[in-house]
């Protein structure tokens, strides 16, 4: 016999003795002091035997579906064990009846756990030496408040308090928890002055315009609404609502606040003008508002070229990436890593060059949590070249180092392969010189590493060829 | 204004709040107050502590700071241009429920989100504020979600992140013509750089832990529930198809959590060029459940949209059967041997039945019965599943297993 429903500790001492002594479930019966019985159980006749090794996971859902009040808990339970003590795979054999009612009483255990810690509700008692007091009735469907308590612990550690259910009791005072005998409503305050302002927030919160009670008392079942202060506003607010909702459609449109205009002290900015596009600077800031091919529909910024005014090398390359999208700089990304070392072995100083991309919005393929990098088309090379060139103005450099064959395009306006315009140094219409080379994110895509560390000198010796040109 | 009474300020400020659908308090780092001494806790699953009658579930004290706004958007009931009773919480205000409302157990935290008053600068100061007087001051350890006002200086971003769990910025609508013709105040592109910024914050607080000394102080954390948004359906003309695409590229570009998708529901004193209309719930329900499919089933925007017509989801059945019932070659799968990703796609399965079906078949064939025990429902897996004891014959193909899966017509409709 049981002593007290619902104590693990005790049940599984008496089940851990059944078990080494080998009593079968079918000889043993399980009574708790609830249902009156005597004093003597079968219990507690086994010795206190060795031990008896079970899945760490079984013993704790048995700690939790002990709590439950079906009085056939305790010897169901014992039957699992049982069971579980003969064959390790036992709980992953969900389509077996009892592990199938065992995790069903589980669940049971849970939701009726995660119910309390949702739906208690604290009413003040006082306060004492700057610490607040507070106590709670309530009433859980199975006995779960030791395995409710060290939530509240947990959560409410500066303040002292006491959950009162019709079982047992559980009191945090000083920094100790202690459990106690059941107890009644009438122990606790039937009020609160904050519950006035709670149950203004609950009505002010619910939307008349969609209502759905079913999914309301699917989560918040009838049983638990004696102890919500704010259940009782559900049937006023319930009949007020056709009366809310038409009002809001009868309302014929009113007038403008008359004070809208005083408010509203700024109307959205327009869009730069081609023409107000003066300065390097003016370039940075007019290229964010750039609208001349869908590209900016998902990028997050456009992003310009950064340099000093008088920088004598320009480096163009594609188009910004992830990380250059989300930090508005160019080259900030795995491959701007690659190209700051190679631009060190090259013995260049990236603070005095002039970085830039043919395009200057991301493109690219959402795939999950990833931006795939696309491609920008010829056309939008073309189109983008419009700030391509306005940068090329303002800075006017002896040399432009291009970077992939998107960057070619853009400077050049025309298409041609890398190879054939590699290694050697081209003049451009209207003055300048021109280097060909790779993108620094070619060598990221090279699998093989000897040919990577091939390609990376290559890059390497046209970048200090672009250095001696330039000095 | 001032003197107007916590409780009407409350309703005021409370009632212009519940268009925002998010009241999530999960998938936060865990927190109590054991150490501190104080009050609150998080433990990565949100709590849910009551309903509304409008079927939403209350976990956060959900409340604008003042609901006077610079910015006229003509879904909002708070715009500029709407005679709407306005009211101001001072940051103490919101400081002192927050923390009535905690220590009574009806709320995990606080989502705080505000009208934009003087400038996007100012009103992002004064949501930090409270967010700083709770944890700081009152060592206040339960969930913080603050809204991010788009446009806001990056530096304040920065800072709303050490003190919040989660931040988000709303997109409100999915295209650029829907904002800009209904929201004229609020760009694109500085709400995707404000989201920007958030996921910069978030990478350069990991950063900052990895490079650490050892013995050094752990750095704090950046918003560990990450950031979230919300789009409005059915205000302005977008499709479904719209809505996900947008979705999937913030997805994928900011490392959102979650995308929120609200019915549009008239607000009181709206603006004339709304539909005055019953909110669009179950297109709102279609979406979520879209959703879901881009996340956790594998799915991709361009096979939903298979099941679409026009660009917009199928309202009588979910997207997932919509799309199985353009794909019958794929089917039926065979329970006992598919694959997880496979198992995922068919129409019924959760991720969670997947998991038990994988787990329960390494101890055996599976029989009907024994996926009565798994799933919630073995009638809806029939047309496109074999198992040990089942082959769906030509019902996998035949004519009318939509009709065998629409509802009547009448059920349709939503009562009020």
């Amino acid at each position: 016999m049981l002593a007290e429903p619902g104590d693990f500790a005790e049940w599984r001492s008496a089940a851990r003795g059944l078990l080494a002594g080998g009593v079968a479930p079918e000889n043993v019966s399980w009574r708790g002091a609830e249902d009156g019985a005597s004093l003597f159980g079968d219990a507690g006749a086994a010795p206190p035997g060795g031990a008896v090794s079970l899945p760490r996971e079984l013993l704790e859902i048995a700690e939790r579906v002990i709590c439950h009040r079906d009085p056939e808990v305790p010897a169901r339970l014992y039957r699992i064990i049982w069971r579980a003590a003969r064959d390790r795979q036992l709980l992953a054999r969900t389509t077996d009846a009892e592990v199938d009612w065992l995790r069903k009483a589980d669940k049971a255990i849970r939701r009726d756990v995660h119910k309390m810690h949702a739906f208690v509700r604290f009413r003040r008692l006082g306060e004492e030496g700057g610490r607040e007091s507070f106590a709670a009735w309530f009433e859980p469907s199975h006995r779960i408040l030791r395995l409710t308590a060290p939530f509240f612990q947990r959560r409410f550690y500066g303040m002292d308090w006491a959950i009162l259910t019709p079982d047992a009791r559980a009191i945090w005072r000083e920094e100790t928890l202690v459990y106690g005998p059941g107890g009644t409503k009438d122990e606790v305050p039937d009020s609160d002055v904050v519950e006035d302002q709670w149950r203004t927030y609950y009505g002010a919160i619910f939307n008349p315009a969609r209502v759905k009670i079913d999914a309301m008392r699917a989560e918040m079942p009838k049983k638990y609404w004696k102890n919500l202060p704010e259940a009782q506003d559900i049937a006023p607010l319930l009949a007020g609502v056709g009366a809310r909702v038409e009002r809001m459609r009868e309302a014929a449109v009113s007038m403008a606040n008359p004070l809208t205009d005083k408010w509203r002290t700024r109307v959205p900015d327009e869009l730069a003008l081609d023409d107000d596009v003066k300065t390097l600077s003016d370039v940075a800031r007019a290229v964010d508002r750039c609208t001349r091919c869908p590209l900016y529909c998902n990028a997050t910024q456009g992003v310009a070229g950064e340099g000093p005014k008088d920088a004598r090398i320009m480096l163009v390359g594609e188009q910004p990436g992830d990380q250059e999208d989300l930090q508005g700089r160019p080259f900030v990304g795995p491959a701007g890593q690659v190209l700051n070392e190679v631009l060190e072995e090259a013995g260049l100083d990236r603070a005095r060059l002039f970085l830039t991309n043919a395009v200057k919005h991301f493109k690219f393929e959402p795939r999950g949590k990833r931006r795939l990098h696309q491609n920008p088309t010829t056309g939008e090379i073309d189109i983008c070249r419009w700030w391509l060139d306005k940068e090329r103005a303002f800075v006017q450099p002896d040399l432009i180092v291009t970077l992939g064959a998107s960057a070619l395009r853009g400077v050049t306006g025309k298409s041609a392969s890398i190879k054939s315009m590699r290694g050697a140094v081209h003049e451009l219409e209207g003055g300048g010189k021109l280097v060909a080379t790779i993108h620094p994110s070619f060598l990221l895509r090279l699998p093989d590493r000897e040919r990577a560390a091939e390609e990376r000198a290559a890059f390497v010796a046209d970048l200090i060829r672009a250095r001696k040109l330039a000095a | 204004m001032s003197a107007k009474p916590i409780l009407e300020k409350l309703a005021v400020l409370a009632d212009a709040a519940k268009y925002d659908a998010s009241c999530a308090s999960s998938g936060t780092v865990k927190r109590d107050s054991v150490a501190s001494k104080g009050i609150g806790s998080t433990e990565g699953m949100g709590i849910c502590h009551s309903y509304a009658p409008d079927g939403r579930c209350i976990s956060l004290l959900k409340i604008l700071l003042t609901n006077f706004c610079i910015y006229d958007c003509r879904f909002c009931i708070n715009r500029a241009s709407s005679n709407v009773e306005r009211a101001r919480f001072s940051p103490q205000e919101v400081v002192r429920l927050t923390l009535d409302f905690y220590k009574r157990n009806y709320i995990e935290g606080l989502f705080l989100s505000s009208g934009i008053i003087r400038s996007e600068d100012y009103t992002m100061e004064q949501l930090v504020e409270v967010a700083r007087i709770l944890r700081e001051e009152h060592r206040f350890g339960g969930y913080i979600h603050l809204k991010t006002i788009a446009g806001a200086d990056p530096g304040l971003i920065a800072l709303a992140g050490l003190y919040a769990d989660r931040l988000s910025t709303n997109v409100e609508l999915p295209t650029e013509a829907g904002l800009s013709s209904f929201a004229p105040e609020k760009k694109p592109e500085t709400i995707r750089k404000t989201m920007a910024s958030v996921r910069v914050g978030a990478e350069d607080a990991i950063e900052a832990a990895k490079s650490r000394l050892i013995g050094k102080a752990t750095p704090p954390r950046f918003a560990p529930a990450g950031q979230s948004t919300q789009m409005i359906v059915g205000a302005d003309a977008s499709r479904d198809d719209d809505i996900l695409k947008t979705a999937t590229n913030l997805y994928s570009g900011y490392q959102l959590r979650r995308v929120y998708y609200s019915a549009y529901s008239p607000i009181p004193d709206a603006s004339s060029d709304l539909p005055p209309v019953r909110p669009p719930l179950m297109r709102e329900h279609r979406l979520y459940q879209a959703d879901w499919l881009l996340r956790f089933y594998g799915f991709e925007r361009a096979e939903i949209m298979e099941g679409a017509s026009g660009g917009m989801l199928d309202l009588a059945i979910d997207p997932k059967l919509a799309w199985a019932l353009m794909r019958r070659e794929a089917f039926p799968v065979d329970i006992n041997r598919a694959p997880r990703e496979l198992l995922l796609r068919v129409p019924g399965l959760g991720t969670r039945a997947v998991d038990r079906i994988v787990a329960a078949r390494r101890l055996g064939k599976l029989r009907l019965g024994d996926l009565a025990k798994l799933t919630a429902s073995v009638k809806k897996l029939l047309p496109f599943i074999v198992a040990l004891d089942w082959r769906p014959g030509m019902l996998t193909d035949s004519a009318d297993l939509r009709a065998r899966f629409a509802p009547p017509p009448e059920q349709l409709a939503f009562a009020l």
